[in-house]
């Protein structure tokens, strides 16, 4: 007799991912997936795909998927949850996608309160673009357009954007989790299932900031960057719940 | 018969409706309409006027350069519209407003005390309607008949009580009209 | 149909597009259109639909991006300035195939330009708009009329083509009250829509089939190449079968005018009035200005000595009349930037060969 302890979810496609070695995408998409599996929702969420290194995840989760134009997933989510509100619907977005050229979408779709669950992906850098500096990166970071470190005279300062949010009445759920340990992805797994899960309960706007590493544009070994991650963006990112249940539609 | 009036006054006396009910009088009669406001920047003060074409054919532009007959409900209005009448036009002013009439000699002026008019009505608000009598019964746009029966429709029920205000404040018009007409 | 309602353009497209079933529209605030979103904000929770004011014209257009991909029959509508704004979405709209109404209400340009009528805006909406190989069918009413007339056609074309159709109009004729007849009284219910899920492309959830994806990228060349050859066909189907126009007296028409829009109104005015003056002229007044009437206009100026093309823009639509009437007789230009409207008299002055040189 033979107990299956471990398996691919229905909801996350059986391909191989363009992501690079060590980058934690792969696991963030197969937490989505598996609180997609934990509603038995696959065949009734749509994901939006945004643009960044994640711009593929159309090909990667096993749902009905729209490719969104670069910052405008929680618009097109939007249009989506309007014409279909029984049905569960999430964005997939990046730092630079989400909290720059998208700033104004997800300000408005979280102060109405919209109805869907947003995974944004925080790297602190541009990864699919080759590494130029974000919103997100920390202060003396070095990327390819701040060589010399991040300084705050000329590129101003990180945005945190939980916190942000989380000022915002709309909102019902805003949580930023880490995933660089066995213990933080299970507390990841947990934060993102509870967003999908308010989501189905018609609870608003759900979104859960995620921390990723970018081993091939911070310049880290797969290991090291996980370290990086916890010593460098944890301390200035910290890990939490920051809105509970209290806005929303 | 074509005939394109200006209507302007001040926002709030009413010049928009009234223009409205004279283009939808003039659809009832089976004629060509256009109703076309002025609209700008600016949400109060300054001139409302509207540009209404009631014709025969079909109307090419709701925009006139060359009116037939202008309604001016106050002093900025009529100085702003005076030139636009076209030589023999037709001009409706309320005297009420405005003390001193037109400059121009070829045009047929018809002045009428339009609030005084209305406040013997017990209405303000239907100064509007004086004017629009006095307009209809110099120019013959349209019937009063069909304005009421515009009124008739547009109105919602519970304002279907002020349509025989609104026929008294069109035959006050026409009557002060006539009386202009027979002075002049 | 209706009894004939005296009715502003601009709301009168919002209530024939309801009556089309359209039932999502997602919008933003400008001038000279603003009675239509407002139209639709009264309206369309009376119908079960949903009106939703976004937070700009790029979020608008990307709503109803994701509103089009879940199968909703959806439109926005905007002016110029808001229309700039949305061609990226449009462009997307486009490349992933959606189907869509977009309403352009066009005002004077260029950047903020001002808020009375224009025609500038024929080449945006023609040839393409945003960045790509793409095309709008693009359908130009003359009257509030035909506005409502090609309104259930424009979106059952943009079903037919899986492609956005936009209707170009300008503040005349949003702005303009006339009489109008609406395929029903306000009154009278409404057949449902059909629902998201008879589109069977649509992303409605993957209920026993393999998973719907909506997308316009395709990174390796030859799907790519595959994909922009595949909505060429439609384009070229689009261009045999979905050309429309008016020809008013063109037989015999020594001068052909033509125009569109708020302008062929002007130009049928002057027309008919040269006409009771001996002058033989003649109005061409393309309806469809993507696909454009190419092969009729050709035909109607070869047998007239001269054509003459009327525009409230600078010359815009005259590149499309040079392509179809090529050496067969001389192309003429009479133009005002927007704002403000030609009268019949300056047109018929052309028609007679005077006015001097044309602007």
């Amino acid at each position: 007799m033979t107990t299956v302890v471990a398996q691919r979810p229905k909801s996350l496609s059986d391909v191989v991912m363009n992501y690079c070695p060590g980058c934690t995408h792969g696991i963030i998409h197969r937490l989505v997936a598996e609180a997609i599996d934990a509603l038995d929702a696959r065949e009734r969420t749509i994901g939006v795909a945004s643009v960044g290194c994640s711009v593929f995840a159309y090909n990667y989760f096993e749902c009905d998927m729209q490719q969104a134009s670069h910052g405008r997933a929680p618009a097109v989510a939007t249009g989506i949850k309007r014409v279909l509100p029984d049905r569960l619907v999430f964005t997939y977005q990046g730092d630079g996608d989400l909290a720059s050229i998208g700033a104004a979408e997800i300000v408005h779709a979280a102060a109405r309160g919209e109805n869907i669950t947003v995974i944004f992906v925080n790297n602190a850098n541009y990864g699919m673009t080759g590494g130029q500096m974000a919103p997100t990166t920390l202060l003396g970071q070095k990327t390819t357009t701040t060589p010399l470190g991040r300084d705050p005279k000329t590129d101003g300062f990180p945005i945190r954007m939980a916190e942000m949010l989380a000022t915002l009445q709309g909102p019902a759920y805003i949580a930023r989790v880490s995933v660089h340990s066995p213990q933080a992805v299970k507390q990841a797994g947990d934060a993102i299932k509870k967003a999908f899960r308010l989501q189905a309960e018609g609870k608003g706007f759900t979104l859960i900031e995620v921390l990723s590493t970018c081993p091939t544009n911070w310049g880290l070994a797969p290991n090291q960057a996980l370290k990086w991650l916890v010593e460098n963006l944890i301390p200035f990112y910290p890990l939490g719940e920051f809105k509970k249940e209290e806005g929303g539609a | 018969m074509r005939h394109e009036v200006i209507m302007a006054g001040f926002g709030g006396q009413g010049m928009m409706l009234a223009g409205q009910l004279l283009a939808y009088a003039g659809m009832l009669e089976g004629k060509y309409v256009s109703w076309y406001p002025s609209y700008g920047p600016e949400m109060r003060g300054g001139t409302a006027n509207c540009t209404v074409v009631v014709a025969d054919e079909p109307v090419a532009s709701p925009v006139v350069s060359r009116a037939s007959a202008v309604i001016a409900m106050n002093r900025p209005s009529l100085e702003r519209f005076e030139g636009t009448l076209a030589p023999g036009g037709v001009l409706v002013y309320n005297s009420t407003l405005i003390e001193q009439g037109p400059t121009r000699t070829d045009i047929k002026a018809v002045p009428v005390p339009a609030n005084a008019l209305a406040d013997e009505l017990g209405d303000k608000r239907v100064a509007n309607m004086v004017v629009l009598g006095a307009l209809l019964a110099v120019t013959g746009v349209a019937k009063p008949e069909s304005v009421v029966a515009s009124l008739r429709k547009t109105l919602p029920e519970r304002r279907q009580n002020l349509i025989p205000l609104n026929e008294q404040a069109l035959a006050k018009g026409a009557e002060a009209a006539q009386g202009a007409a027979a002075k002049a | 149909m209706s009894e004939p309602k005296l009715m502003k353009g601009n709301e009168a497209i919002a209530e024939a597009a309801i009556q089309a079933g359209c039932r999502y529209f997602f919008g933003y605030p400008i001038t000279p259109q603003n009675e239509l979103p407002e139209y639709m904000a009264r309206r369309l929770p009376e119908v079960g639909g949903v009106y939703l004011q976004a937070e700009s014209e790029v979020s608008a257009i990307n709503m109803v991006y994701g509103a089009a991909g879940a199968g909703g029959r959806v439109m926005t509508s905007s002016s110029s300035p808001g229309i700039s704004l949305m061609q990226e979405g449009i462009s997307y709209l486009a490349g992933a195939e959606l189907p869509c109404v977009l309403v352009n209400i066009v005002r004077g340009g260029p950047g903020l330009g001002g808020i009375h009528a224009a025609q500038s805006d024929y080449f945006q909406a023609t040839k393409g708009g945003g960045h790509g190989d793409y095309r709008l069918l693009v359908l130009a009413p003359g009257s509030v009329q035909e506005t409502v007339d090609l309104l259930q056609e424009a979106f059952d074309l943009a079903d037919k083509y899986r492609n956005p159709v936009m209707l170009l109009g300008d503040a005349v004729l949003g702005q303009m009250m006339e009489a109008v007849r609406l395929p029903r009284d306000l009154d009278e219910p409404l057949p449902p829509p059909p629902p998201p899920e008879s589109k069977v492309w649509a992303t409605t959830g993957a209920v026993n089939r393999s998973r719907n994806v909506i997308n316009s990228l395709y990174i390796e060349p030859e799907r790519l190449e595959k994909h922009n050859w595949h909505i060429q066909e439609k384009y070229r189907r689009m261009e045999a079968e979905e050309v429309r126009y008016e020809a008013v007296q063109v037989d015999d028409a020594g001068t052909v005018v033509v125009a569109y829009g708020t302008t062929a109104r002007i130009a049928r005015t002057a027309v008919d009035e040269a006409r009771r003056q001996g002058l033989k002229a003649g109005l061409f007044r393309p309806i469809s200005l993507y696909p454009f009437p190419y092969q009729a206009l050709r035909e109607a100026a070869g047998r007239a000595r001269r054509v003459l093309v009327v525009e409230m823009s600078c010359g815009q639509m005259l590149d499309d009349v040079r392509l179809a009437v090529g050496e067969r007789c001389p192309v003429e230009f009479y133009g005002r930037p927007g704002g403000n409207i030609p009268t019949p008299q300056e047109v018929l002055d052309r028609i007679a060969g005077k006015g001097g040189e044309a602007k």
